[in-house]
């Protein structure tokens, strides 16, 4: 039984992420939860969220889910989307600065309002659209995406981590980003892949068949 | 490669069906918004936008449970706007499935409106609907594709105010301060609509979508007017829009998303193909 823990600290559209699940693999038991029992007991983790970093630790701790996925994560396939990704890392521009996880070394930075592209166009923030990825290391959860795929952000911060061998693909936007992570058991990306049509479902699937490896 | 300019069909949606005559061929029921959402979808339309038109309450519950099949199977953003008044209403359409909600009539109304929500849910999920008309004087027909130089040569700088209630009531409120200020507030995005040339097929009011998407530093979807493939181009070329919507060429069958995709992408355009 292949089971997953969607988990649910009341930040953003997790109805999006279950459905897509189901959708990828309509066998599996997929849970939105924050149940520490159904988290444990689950084989894969997804940590998903948008809006600020504050808010959502300030949610974890008060579910006390913090000290559980930094727990969970040494275990199981786990992974991080968007404001789940950030979350990992040890700290944050907004809002002045605030602290994550630290289970990554890095912390999410801004992306600032004079950003400009290549012709010197002014950049909008948030970064919202799709944008193309390159892949910078093979990876069992980038099996079958097409080099130059289009993947669905919205985000105003992005991760700087601390060892460039934690970075799993980049993303161009007035400069390259880090737009996924990879460290052992651990995948994390900026974009959101249960909003990114097929490519976004096939990384979803390759997360189900993933043996954190 | 930089980031793609977004091509989104907009649905009307009354009491849970599909409105304003969708016209897919080989589509069995027309009206069913999952069924359209899923055409478009196939089509490769980037983002997908309900506007509940409902005049009732209880039509406007039913949007609710379209938003939530329509998110169970179509797996692209999903914005929904129309008769949304608290933050209530946003968390309830947040739940349901949608990744943004477009705030309008309740804006102008309420201003902090729009800062209570993004405070709540994050400004990357708050849209701002901001319909406006030209009020510096009588409206000119220009060509497709031109600006509107007549305007700047009679002497008088255009000036556009902010309308609700699907365009029917003045406020007063000048657009490019008001949509300065909903950025200030929250807003992660702007939906702007010509009123003056909603419906015309005439193209973006491009001065307009110029002047506002420049004056903001948040992404403007150009919104009002397109009748053919190259109001499309014009809106991101020349009226520097983010993204661009559309609803009469997509439903009726006259062009599908990817033909105009294709189009704005030979035209240089970067586009999700």
């Amino acid at each position: 039984m292949n089971s997953v823990a969607v988990i649910d600290y009341g930040m953003g559209n997790l109805r999006s992420v279950s459905k897509a699940l189901e959708h990828v693999c309509p066998e599996a038991s997929i849970h939105v939860t924050n149940d520490p029992t159904v988290i444990t007991e689950a084989d894969r983790v997804v940590f998903p969220g948008v809006g600020a970093l504050r808010e959502a630790m300030a949610e974890l701790k008060r579910l006390s889910l913090d000290d559980l996925i930094k727990q969970q994560i040494k275990q199981k396939p786990f992974l991080g989307i968007c404001l789940g990704m950030q979350a990992l890392f040890d700290s944050s521009e907004e809002n002045g600065g605030c602290e994550g996880l630290g289970i990554l070394p890095g912390r999410a930075r801004y992306f600032g309002q004079n950003r400009v592209d290549k012709t010197g166009h002014r950049l909008k923030v948030p970064h919202m659209g799709w944008s193309m990825l390159s892949l910078t290391r093979d990876h069992p959860m980038w099996h079958g995406i097409a080099p130059g795929s289009r993947f669905y952000f919205v985000h105003s911060y992005y991760v700087e981590p601390e060892q460039d061998d934690h970075i799993a693909a980049v993303c161009d936007y007035g400069g390259a980003f880090c737009a996924a992570v990879s460290a052992t058991n651990v995948f994390a990306v900026q974009f959101h892949p249960e909003k990114s049509q097929a490519m976004g479902l096939r990384l979803l699937d390759n997360f189900m068949q993933w043996n954190g490896q | 490669m930089a980031l793609a300019k977004r091509i989104i069909p907009c649905l009307d949606v009354d009491n849970g069906r599909v409105v304003k005559g969708v016209q897919f061929v080989d589509i069995c029921d027309a009206g069913d918004p999952v069924e359209v959402a899923r055409r478009y979808d196939t089509q490769g339309a980037d983002e997908l936008v309900f506007l509940d038109i409902s005049a009732s309450h209880e039509g406007r519950d039913t949007i609710v449970h379209v938003v939530e099949q329509v998110a169970g199977e179509i797996f692209i953003p999903l914005t929904v706007g129309g008769g949304i008044r608290t933050v209530e209403d946003v968390g309830r359409m947040l739940k349901a499935g949608a990744d943004k909600v477009g705030i309008n009539t309740a804006a102008v109304a309420d201003p902090d409106l729009v800062r209570r929500a993004a405070d709540k849910y994050g400004a990357q999920c708050i849209v701002v609907a901001a319909d406006a008309r030209c009020v510096s004087q009588p409206l000119k027909s220009t060509s497709s594709g031109m600006l509107s130089h007549s305007l700047r040569a009679q002497g008088e700088p255009p000036r556009w105010q902010i309308y609700t209630h699907g365009g029917r009531r003045e406020t007063g409120i000048d657009v490019i301060e008001w949509v300065q200020r909903m950025e200030q507030y929250g807003a992660g995005e702007i939906l702007l609509t010509s009123m003056d040339r909603d419906g015309t097929k005439d193209g973006f009011d491009l001065e307009l979508t110029c002047a506002v998407s420049d004056s903001v530093g948040i992404p403007v979807i150009a919104s009002g007017g397109v009748g053919s493939l190259p109001h499309l181009v014009d809106g991101v070329k020349l009226g520097h829009a983010d993204a661009v919507l559309a609803a009469s060429i997509f439903h009726y069958g006259e062009f599908s998303v990817g033909e105009a995709k294709q189009f704005m992408a030979a035209a240089g355009i970067e586009v999700r193909l």
